[in-house]
C-alpha cells in the first residue's frame, strides 16, 4: 500500500509513505517514466556576468565599460547577432557549447528577469525559485509542478544532486530525494550480516512514525523514509559507468549521476544540478587563462559537454532539456576589484535534443542615456526584456505537459520564446 | 545513572552540546539553578579547554606532523571540535559557533587570497599565535561571544578573513566595493526591507580606505589598516537615521577623519530599531524553539534589554534562558540540531574512548556543514533544510562508525548494568539523553534487541546489540532534534 498525508502546521509540512517494496517502486517508476522526459534545473550560483558570457562585443561601450574585463571582439566564440543585429559570441571557454550551438540544440535568451529586480542573492534566489517576486515564501515552481502530479508519486520523482533540496524544489506534497554523492547514499550499520539486517528493518520501523501531533519530527522522519524508499535504486545507479569521461569535480560528477540515472531508467523526472562561485566581486579576470570567470566557464562547458555527449550516445538527449539560471545578473560597469558587483538581468540557456536553438530576446544596448530602455538604475544594471516566468511556462506546457496557469497562478504565455 | 533531569538535560543540549554521563552528574549535583549560572557566567569556569588537547581521557585528534591550528585548517577544525566536546565554558562555544553563522565567512576564498596558511590564520588562530597578535576570526567570536554587539560588529569589520571575504581590502574611492556594506545592513544588522539600495552604494561608500595591509614582507602579517588616501571624503545620504538626533546625513570629513564615518554606519545599524528584534529572533530560533513563533512580548523585552544595555547579548540570554518558554516543557526537543551539535552531542553521550575528531570532519561535509565554510554569506540554511534523504542518511551512517569506535567501550559500560533486551533499550535511552520514543518506534528497538536468538548476556551479544542500539537511537529522528 502507498498512502500519502500531509501536514502544514506552523510552517512545517512532511509528507509519508508507507513502505513498498522494491519491485513495486519499480513498477511505479516505469508508469510515470513513461513519457521518459526529464528536466535538469541547472543553477549558476552567485549571480551570473551575462555580458561575460555571451559577449556583445561590437557594442562600442562594452570595452569602455569593461576596460580590463572586457574580452577583446576577436577572442570571443562568435555565434552570430540576435533580431536587433547586436553581434554576440561566447566566452571563450565555451568551446563544447558552441559545438551544441551549432548543431541547433542551444538556445541563450537574454535579458531575463522581472520588474524591480532584488540585488539579494537570497531574495533573489527565493524569487526565481518560486517565481513570486512579490512573495517568495512557500514551495517553489516546480515542486508546485510535482505537486500537480496524479497519486501515487515515485519517491525518487525529484532527485537533488546537492545536499539539500532547493527552494524551487520543495512541495507541499512531494517529498525530492537529496543525493549529493551516491556513494555515501547507503545505510551502515556497526554490525554485519543479520545484525545488520535486523537493524535497517528497526530503523525503517522508527522512521515509518510519523506523528500528526509532532510536525517537526514528521517531517525529520520523512527524510529517513525517504531514504530508505530510494537507496536500492540510488545505489544502482552508483554501477553506471559512461562511455565518456566527465571532469572530476562536482559539476561533472553530478552532470554523471544525472546520465546514471537517466540511463537507469529510475523513473526521475526533474534532476537538480548547482555549479558556484559566480559572485564574483573580485578577480573575476575574464582574460586570464586561470582567470576565476574562465575556469568557472570552463566547468560548466566541460561537464555540459561530457553530458551531451554521452546523451547523444545513449540516444536519450532527446527526452532531455536542461534549464540554467542565475539569480541575477551583475553590474555593467566593473569595479576596481577586476570584479563586478550585483545587477539585474542576467541570461538564461536552455539546452536539449528537442530545443529550438539560437538567440532569443536581444543584448542591451550599453550607452548610458535617460531614455534607453535596456538599462536600468541610471545606466549601471541591464533592465529585463524577457519575464523568466514566460521562461517557465514554455517548460510547463510544452515540455513538462503540465498547465503553467495553475502552477505559476496566472498565465505568462504571452511572449513567451518559443523554445522547446 | 539517575535519569530524568530532563530539565537540565534540556539545559545542557541548548546552552552547550549535550553531556557527558560525568557532567551529567556533575551539574544534577549541583541543581538547575546553579548550573545556571555557572554555564551563563562562565568567565568563572576554567578557560583552559585548549590545555587538554593530546592528554589521555580526552578526544583523540589525527595529527600529521606538528599541531598547528593556526596554519592548518583541518586541525583549526578539530580543535575546534575538541573544544565543544570539552570546554567548560560550553556556552562560549555555542555562541561562537552562532556568530560563525550569523557573519558566514569561508575559509575557502579568504585562503584563495591568503594562502592555506595565513587563511587559516585570518580564520582562527589565537592572537598569542600570530606575529602581532591579531586574532583570528574565530577567537573574535569566543572573545564576544556573550559581549557587546557593537564592538564584535565593529571588530568583524576590521577583521582580517572578513576583509578578504568581502572585499574591503579592495574598497577604494575611485571604485567603492558593495559587498560589506550590503551584508552589514542586510545580514549582520538590520536585515532585508529595512534599507534601500542607495544605502548600499553610500554604506560602500562610507568603507573606503577600510583596507588590508601586509606588514614585513613575506614573513610578516596580514592586519587591517585605514588607508585615508582611498577614503571617499564626501558627505553621505541614507535612508534611515544615522544620528540620535535623526539625521540621516554622514558629513564630509577630512581624509584623516574619515574612518569615523565607518564608526559612525555601523553604530546607526546596531541602533536601528529593526536589530535588535532580529537579533533576539534569532537567539530564541537557537535556544528555545525554532518550531513555533516565538512570543512577541519576549522577543519586545529582549530588543529592550539590548538598546538598553548599550548593545550587550548576555543581559538578552539572561532574559531568554530565565523566560517561563524556556523551561516549557514542551519546548523540549524543538530544535533542530545542527551537525557540529549532532556530531558533538553523540561523542558525548555515547563516548569518546579512542575516537578521533578528525573522523567527523568528512562525515559533517556530507551533513552539509564543514565548518570554516558556510556555503555563502548568508549561512547555513538552517531548521528543517538542514535535513533531507541524503543528509539524514549521513547522520544515521555517523552514528553507525561512532557505534561501531565505541563497541566495546558500549559493553564494558553496560555490562553488568544489563540483564535483558528490554534492560539494555532502557539503559540505551539514559545514556543518550534521546526523546521519548513512540510506541511502534520503541518496539522496533525492542524487537532489535531481542533479534537473533535468545538473551544470553556475552561479551559478544552486549557488544553487538549496544552498539545497535546506540545507532539506532542516535540515527533515529528523535535524536535529531534538541
Amino acid at each position: 500500500m502507498f498512502t500519502r498525508r500531509e501536514f502544514i502546521r506552523g510552517g512545517v509540512s512532511a509528507f509519508t509513505f508507507s513502505f513498498a517494496a522494491p519491485a513495486f517502486l519499480s513498477d511505479l517508476a516505469r508508469a510515470q517514466g513513461s513519457a521518459r522526459r526529464n528536466l535538469v534545473v541547472l543553477y549558476l550560483s552567485g549571480g551570473n556576468d551575462a555580458l561575460s558570457m555571451l559577449v556583445p562585443y561590437n557594442d562600442p561601450e562594452y570595452r569602455n565599460r569593461r576596460p580590463v574585463l572586457g574580452i577583446p571582439a576577436g577572442n570571443v566564440l562568435q555565434i552570430g547577432s540576435d533580431r536587433a543585429g547586436n553581434a554576440l559570441g561566447l566566452n571563450p571557454r565555451l568551446t563544447g557549447l558552441k559545438t551544441i550551438f551549432d548543431s541547433g540544440r542551444l538556445a541563450f535568451i537574454q535579458r531575463t528577469g522581472y520588474e524591480n529586480s532584488s540585488r539579494s542573492h537570497f531574495q533573489g534566489t527565493d524569487i526565481w525559485s518560486t517565481a513570486n517576486p512579490s512573495n517568495s515564501q512557500g514551495p517553489g515552481w516546480l515542486g508546485r509542478y510535482l505537486d500537480t502530479l496524479p497519486s501515487p508519486i515515485d519517491p525518487l520523482v525529484g532527485w537533488s544532486t546537492t545536499r539539500d533540496v532547493p527552494h524551487l524544489l520543495q512541495a507541499n506534497r512531494v517529498g525530492i530525494a537529496a543525493i549529493p554523492t551516491i556513494g555515501a547514499y547507503a545505510f551502515a550499520s556497526p554490525n554485519a550480516g543479520a545484525e545488520a539486517q535486523f537493524a535497517r528493518v528497526s530503523a525503517t520501523r522508527i522512521a515509518s512514525h510519523v506523528p500528526v501531533d509532532r510536525p517537526h519530527l514528521a517531517f525529520v522522519n520523512a527524510t529517513a523514509q525517504q531514504a530508505f524508499a530510494t537507496l536500492d535504486r540510488v545505489a544502482a545507479v552508483g554501477a553506471y559507468r559512461p562511455a565518456v569521461a566527465y571532469p572530476n569535480n562536482g559539476f561533472g560528477q553530478a552532470m554523471q549521476a544525472v546520465a546514471g540515472a537517466m540511463v537507469g531508467g529510475v523513473g526521475t523526472r526533474v534532476f537538480f544540478v548547482q555549479t558556484g562561485g559566480y559572485d564574483t566581486h573580485s578577480g573575476q579576470n575574464v582574460n586570464q587563462a586561470n582567470g576565476a570567470y574562465g575556469a568557472l566557464m570552463g566547468t560548466l562547458n566541460d561537464g555540459l559537454i561530457a553530458f551531451y555527449n554521452d546523451l547523444t550516445r545513449q540516444g536519450l538527449f532527446g527526452d532531455t532539456l536542461v534549464l540554467q539560471f542565475s539569480e541575477f545578473g551583475r553590474r555593467i560597469n566593473e569595479n576596481a576589484s577586476a570584479g563586478t558587483d550585483h545587477g539585474a538581468a542576467s541570461v538564461m540557456m536552455v539546452m536539449g535534443g528537442n530545443v529550438r536553438g539560437g538567440i532569443y530576446g536581444t543584448a542591451p544596448n550599453l550607452r548610458i542615456t535617460p531614455e534607453n530602455p535596456t538599462l536600468e538604475n541610471n545606466g549601471q544594471d541591464v533592465h529585463y526584456e524577457t519575464d523568466f516566468r514566460s521562461v517557465y511556462a514554455t517548460v510547463i506546457d510544452s515540455w513538462l505537459g503540465g498547465n503553467s496557469t495553475q502552477v505559476l497562478g496566472a498565465d505568462y504565455r504571452a511572449g513567451a520564446p518559443a523554445i522547446v | 545513572m539517575a535519569r530524568r533531569e530532563l530539565l537540565i538535560e534540556h539545559l545542557l543540549r541548548r546552552i552547550g552540546f549535550g553531556a557527558s554521563a560525568a557532567e551529567l552528574d556533575t551539574f544534577i549535583e549541583l541543581g538547575y539553578p546553579a548550573s545556571l549560572v555557572r554555564l551563563i557566567d562562565y568567565e568563572s569556569a576554567p578557560g583552559s579547554v585548549d590545555d587538554h588537547i593530546g592528554q589521555p581521557g580526552y578526544v583523540a585528534m589525527t595529527i600529521n606532523g606538528p599541531f598547528s591550528p593556526a596554519t592548518n585548517i583541518a586541525h583549526a577544525r578539530q580543535r575546534w571540535l575538541f573544544r565543544m566536546v570539552h570546554s567548560e565554558r560550553p556556552l562560549q562555544e555555542k555562541m561562537a559557533l552562532f556568530w560563525h553563522n550569523h557573519f558566514a565567512t569561508a575559509f575557502s576564498k579568504v585562503s584563495g587570497t591568503l594562502g592555506a596558511a595565513d587563511g587559516t590564520r585570518a580564520m582562527a588562530a589565537k592572537a598569542t599565535e600570530t606575529a602581532a597578535d591579531v586574532p583570528g576570526q574565530l577567537e573574535l567570536f569566543r572573545e564576544h561571544a556573550v559581549g557587546n554587539f557593537r564592538t564584535l560588529v565593529t571588530a568583524v569589520a576590521k577583521d582580517v578573513a572578513m576583509l578578504v571575504w568581502l572585499d574591503g581590502r579592495t574598497n577604494v574611492k575611485r571604485q567603492p566595493q558593495e559587498n560589506f556594506a550590503r551584508e552589514l545592513m542586510e545580514l549582520f544588522t538590520m536585515g532585508v526591507g529595512n534599507y534601500a539600495e542607495t544605502d548600499v552604494y553610500a554604506g560602500a561608500r562610507v568603507f573606503t580606505g577600510w583596507n588590508l595591509q601586509r606588514v614585513g614582507g613575506t614573513n610578516g602579517y596580514n592586519a587591517f589598516f585605514y588607508d585615508a588616501r582611498q577614503h571617499e571624503t564626501s558627505a553621505k545620504d541614507f535612508s534611515f537615521a544615522i544620528y540620535p538626533g535623526g539625521s540621516k546625513r554622514i558629513p564630509a570629513r577630512a581624509e584623516a577623519d574619515g574612518m569615523q564615518d565607518g564608526v559612525d554606519l555601523i553604530n546607526a545599524c546596531v541602533s536601528h530599531p529593526a536589530t535588535g528584534p532580529r537579533l533576539a529572533r534569532k537567539l530564541y530560533a537557537y535556544f528555545v524553539n525554532e518550531v513555533e513563533e516565538p512570543d512577541a512580548s519576549l522577543i519586545a523585552a529582549m530588543a529592550s534589554d539590548y538598546y538598553q544595555s548599550g548593545f550587550e547579548i548576555k543581559p538578552m540570554l539572561i532574559r531568554l534562558v530565565t523566560s517561563p518558554q524556556f523551561v516549557d516543557p514542551s519546548t523540549y526537543f524543538k530544535r533542530y540540531s545542527w551537525p557540529a551539535e549532532f556530531v558533538v552531542r553523540a561523542i558525548k553521550e555515547m563516548g569518546w574512548a579512542g575516537f578521533s575528531v578528525n573522523d567527523a570532519l568528512n562525515p559533517l561535509i556530507t551533513m552539509g556543514q564543514q565548518l570554516f565554510e558556510p556555503p555563502d554569506v548568508a549561512g547555513w540554511d538552517l531548521g528543517q533544510a538542514w535535513f533531507t534523504s541524503g543528509a539524514m542518511l549521513a547522520r544515521m551512517n555517523f552514528a553507525a562508525q561512532l557505534a561501531t569506535n565505541q563497541k566495546f567501550a558500549l559493553r564494558d559500560a553496560a555490562k553488568g548494568e544489563v540483564h535483558s533486551p528490554e534492560n539494555l533499550v532502557s539503559w540505551s535511552m539514559d545514556r543518550m539523553t534521546a526523546a521519548t520514543f513512540p510506541g511502534d518506534s520503541y518496539n522496533a528497538l525492542i524487537d532489535y534487541a531481542r533479534a537473533g536468538g535468545a538473551w544470553t548476556g556475552s561479551d559478544t551479544q552486549i557488544a553487538a546489540k549496544a552498539s545497535g542500539l546506540a545507532h539506532l537511537i542516535v540515527g533515529s529522528g528523535e535524536y535529531q532534534l534538541i
